[in-house]
């Protein structure tokens, strides 16, 4: 074999490495795997604490126990029903925003495109105030409200922006434009209702994960699973369409549908999340962007997305519940969280170029 | 120069109308593409070689008329079947921001992985081949965003063979290139017609049209003016038709081919040369 | 469809802006006719009179015409280099960084009127874009557009995060804050407007020359350079007319982020892609949506007030929309 024959013998480049026989393998990126990895290892050393702490403090044991079966049940309450829902959720939900994050930027090929400018959030957010202010707002009634809310807006969308195809330039500007008025029309509502009122409605407006239970969390996190499942089925035309449309298609990409079925598993991702925690702010628009540059890949890497998007999120949540002094939302630290550590990557990306 | 099957056409526009949201490109335009050949379109900008070509690769679907590939229809055809008879080089292709020329190439494989055969031997062979043919293995790990001009269309060039269609059709392949690179481009191109495969360019200089296409088409305001092997095509009356320039067509001192000549007196005038 | 004469576009929207300027002035909560206005123009009013037009339209018609003008030209230049459609002056930080001052004023020095909040604004404007040049500009220009705005989108989610944090812990301070960032021209009278008009009229002189180079540098950097551009100096210059137009405008209004993303595209839409043209039409064309957006505040819901923020995405949004699904929308 020639030089060149031997080095890409396992892969496109050095950076890529195969699994599996000629008759069944897949293509793995090195560092992106790498990635994955490490912050999977970092979930789960996090997820162990999430368990342990809070008002009733437990210690590693207690914890092993209860999940061999032994333990008080007390104990076992307190860890299986009220802090591992939670610390689940925010590992599943977080992955879902950063995999929807991911799908609209490479659709768009944006990296500022995500479903909280596109207005989903804003959708799903005015669903609950008006379900709220009109109704009254028993909690399963809001998380209607709010799925009802976002689907409708993202359906607006769609059908404003659909005209001879489905162009990038023409759906992000939609959605700006819905996303604007619908933020509009939830202020002014928020400044025509009582201030306690206004005040819940903005503490589920920035994200909280406080009304994660078993019931709630189980049929979503079921949602996200099987979303996640379609995913592979648009992975690699993904791939092909930051090439440009024409080149996508004359590789023998599906572009169409390719780009139809990542939107809607991207919106039916961020309304599963958002219907039951509210919007949880910059995940998707920071996960893609931030393991995209600690991978070093040329697109979004979604699996090391994934994972880095659950990380952000319970490290969020076990700040806001632990550290902060004060009872905040989930969504104000994803805000100030992602946003450091997209400045700190930026600053090092610039000191590497140097 | 490859003997072809004049007769058997392996791309077809017939009565073919192309547009770009109402504003009409190509109206009723039948042309054939020679099942072997080099096929060269030529023309004056925006005379729409680019949309012809476009909608022969199955990109623009025809407001009336169709588009025939192989004999079926491309309406009909899905992008994976077209991917396997075709390839193009568009014009306008984004290279991702960090990918390196190996990573760029092996994306023309894509028609030939699947879900869970994602690299095999026949991929690697085609990438090294790619590379190797288009003289840029060396540059194999380089990221695209580096490199020149020249060097980024040779890395779009390996991409379209590494996919081994057997109808290849590029748009205005020489562009950036210096004519060294030029030449080997066009030589390459004309290599892997005489081993079977069906190359269709647009391109922008008459002489390598003639020099190195055995059948051009030149096209004027969306329709075609004359069709024919070179020294049917280029002579002075259709350079002066299609591109409103007079010329002289002499023969191409090295290959015999029909050479153009701008009859452009002004130059003769400013140096005081007799003019013809 | 090539773009109409130049000219006839700025006859166009110039009439717009006297027609829309004029009305400004007419309408109102208090109705007031024609003749009466004028007589209180000419000095001859009553009292009640008087204090409608001089006190409240008059200060934010003009309120309404610097706003609008500062934010579109601040858009316009945003979005020409960033070269990002989704760009907006809020993309600098400038909104984050003024509401966190305002937020901050607000909870710990007790400052509670919009002539207080414009200081505040201006100079959480100032800060934050200083920031935001600072990280985006780290590794030179080859660092380009995509960094600065990364650097800006992740720092203004710092610090809007903070703000929603210290207001949702403050309730007294969230209910001043909710109002200031719906965005208003209420109550700014000229003691607001008189100090912050350097400013604005600084941040346009800036615009008017940058233009060309703009254009220049949408061409590319090499074609820029070998034009005498110097991108870097370009792009200080650039940061510097945004802060100052954006953070003044905000000052006043408090956030209008809809304006400065909006007016850019439909200008460009209709008089080609010269920047001059661009910023010349967006100074003309951001005051009519600002104040069209505010007249329709003053009397859709009286005996209430709709505050013009909330109007702005009522009245652009569609007209977004409507043009982009127009056959020859373009990107940028």
């Amino acid at each position: 074999m020639t030089p060149m024959k031997q080095v890409l013998a396992h892969g496109p480049s050095i950076a890529w490495f195969v699994i599996g026989p000629e008759t069944g393998n897949i293509l793995v990126h090195r560092r992106s795997a790498l990635v994955a990895f490490i912050a999977a290892v970092v979930v789960l050393g996090l997820v162990l604490l999430a368990l342990r702490l809070g008002d009733f403090p437990l210690t590693p044991l207690e914890v092993i126990d209860v999940f061999l079966g032994r333990g008080e049940a007390l104990v076992r309450t307190v860890v299986l029903e009220w802090r591992l829902p939670r610390a689940v959720a925010a590992v599943v939900f977080g992955a879902a925003l950063g995999v929807s994050g991911a799908l609209f930027q490479t659709i768009t090929r944006n990296p500022l495109a995500s479903p909280d400018v596109m207005g989903l959030a804003n959708g799903s957010y005015a669903g609950m105030i008006v379900t709220l202010v009109v109704l009254g707002g028993s909690w399963p009634m809001l998380v209607t409200g709010s799925l009802v809310g976002g689907l409708a807006t993202a359906t607006v969308i769609y059908l404003l922006a659909l005209k001879d195809g489905l162009q990038g330039f023409r759906f992000i500007m939609v959605g700006i434009g819905i996303s604007a008025m619908l933020a509009s029309f939830n202020i002014w509502l928020l400044l025509r209702v009582d201030l306690d009122v206004a005040l819940f409605a903005s503490a589920w407006g920035a994200g909280t994960l406080n009304t994660i239970t078993p019931a709630t969390l189980i049929p979503t996190g079921l949602s996200i699973f099987v979303l996640f499942c379609l995913l592979p089925i648009v992975v690699a035309p993904l791939r092909q369409l930051s090439l440009g449309d024409d080149a996508a298609a004359s590789t023998g990409a599906a572009v169409g549908p390719a780009r139809l079925g990542a939107i809607v598993i991207a919106i039916g991702l961020v309304s599963a999340v958002t219907a039951v925690s509210g919007p949880i702010a910059f995940i998707a628009l920071s996960a893609p962007q931030i393991s995209r540059r600690l991978a070093g890949t040329a697109e979004v890497p979604l699996a090391a997305t994934a994972v880095v998007g659950g990380l952000l999120l319970l490290t969020s949540d076990l700040l806001a519940q632990h550290v902060i002094p004060f009872s905040l939302p989930v969504g104000v630290v994803t805000l100030v969280l992602g946003g450091l550590y997209l400045v700190w990557l930026l600053v090092r990306e610039a000191r590497r170029t140097k | 120069m490859s003997a072809f099957n004049q007769w058997v056409a392996i791309l077809r526009s017939e009565s073919a109308t192309l547009a770009y949201d109402k504003r009409i490109i190509v109206e009723d335009l039948s042309l054939d593409i020679p099942a072997g050949s080099f096929t060269a379109i030529i023309g004056p900008n925006a005379c729409g070689k680019s949309t012809l070509l476009r909608a022969m690769a199955g990109l623009l679907a025809p407001t009336s008329g169709r588009m025939i590939l192989d004999g079926k229809v491309i309406a009909t055809l899905s992008p994976r079947d077209i991917a396997q008879q075709m390839g193009l080089l568009p014009q306008t292709a984004i290279a991702p921001e960090g990918i390196t020329v190996a990573e760029l190439v092996a994306r023309g494989r894509y028609v030939h992985q699947r879900l869970l055969r994602q690299w095999s031997a026949q991929d690697r062979d085609a990438v090294a081949d790619a590379l190797h043919v288009t003289n840029i293995a060396d540059l194999a790990e380089r990221r695209v965003e580096h490199l020149s001009g020249g060097q980024r269309q040779r890395v779009w060039i390996a991409m379209v063979l590494a996919q081994q269609t057997p109808l290849i059709l590029l748009d205005e392949p020489t562009t950036y290139l210096d004519i060294a690179h030029q030449m080997d481009v066009l030589n390459l191109l004309h290599e892997l017609n005489v081993s079977g495969r069906t190359i269709v360019a647009v391109l922008h200089d008459l002489n390598h049209a003639a020099r190195y296409a055995s059948h051009i088409i030149a096209m004027k305001d969306g329709m075609v003016i004359a069709a024919g092997p070179p020294a049917k095509v280029i002579t002075p009356a259709t350079v002066s038709e299609v591109f409103g320039l007079a010329t002289e067509v002499i023969p191409d001192p090295v290959t015999g081919q029909p050479m153009v000549v701008p009859h452009d007196t002004r130059m003769a005038i400013r140096r005081g040369l007799p003019s013809r | 469809m090539q773009p109409p004469a130049f000219a006839l576009w700025i006859v166009g929207i110039l009439s717009l802006l006297l027609a829309v300027l004029v009305l400004s002035i007419l309408v109102g909560a208090n109705p007031l006719s024609v003749q009466t206005v004028l007589d209180t123009l000419r000095g001859h009013g009553t009292t009640e009179a008087n204090y409608v037009v001089w006190t409240q339209r008059v200060p934010r018609t003009v309120a309404g015409l610097m706003v609008g003008a500062a934010l579109s030209v601040a858009g316009a230049l945003v979005q020409s280099y960033t070269r990002n459609p989704l760009a907006d002056t809020g993309l600098l930080g400038v909104n984050a960084g003024a509401a966190f001052f305002v937020a901050i004023g607000i909870i710990f020095f007790g400052i509670t009127s919009p002539s207080g909040y414009v200081w505040l604004a201006c100079l959480g404007a100032l800060v934050l874009t200083a920031i935001v040049y600072t990280i985006g500009s780290a590794g030179g220009e080859a660092a380009g557009p995509v960094r600065l705005t990364m650097a800006g989108v992740a720092l203004g989610a710092v610090f809007s995060g903070l703000t929603t944090g210290l207001a949702l812990t403050h309730p007294d301070a969230f209910e001043r804050m909710r109002s200031w960032s719906a965005g208003s021209l209420l109550e700014r009278d000229f003691g607001v407007l008189v100090p912050i008009a350097p400013m604005l009229i600084c941040g346009i002189a800036i615009s008017a020359f940058v233009a060309p180079r703009l254009n220049s540098i949408s061409l590319g950097a090499d074609v820029a350079r070998s034009q005498g551009v110097n991108i870097s100096r370009t792009q200080a210059l650039v940061l510097i007319a945004v802060t100052l137009l954006a953070g003044g405008a905000t000052a006043i209004a408090g956030p209008l982020v809809f304006v400065g993303l909006v007016v850019p595209h439909i200008v460009r839409w209709g008089v080609g892609v010269d920047q001059g043209k661009i910023i010349l039409g967006s100074l003309l064309f951001g005051p009519c949506l600002v104040l069209m957006a505010d007249i329709v505040g003053r009397i859709a819901v009286l005996p209430s007030e709709m505050p013009v923020g909330v109007v702005t995405a009522f009245v652009g949004a569609p007209l977004l929309i409507a043009l982009v699904r127009r056959a020859n929308a373009t990107g940028l």
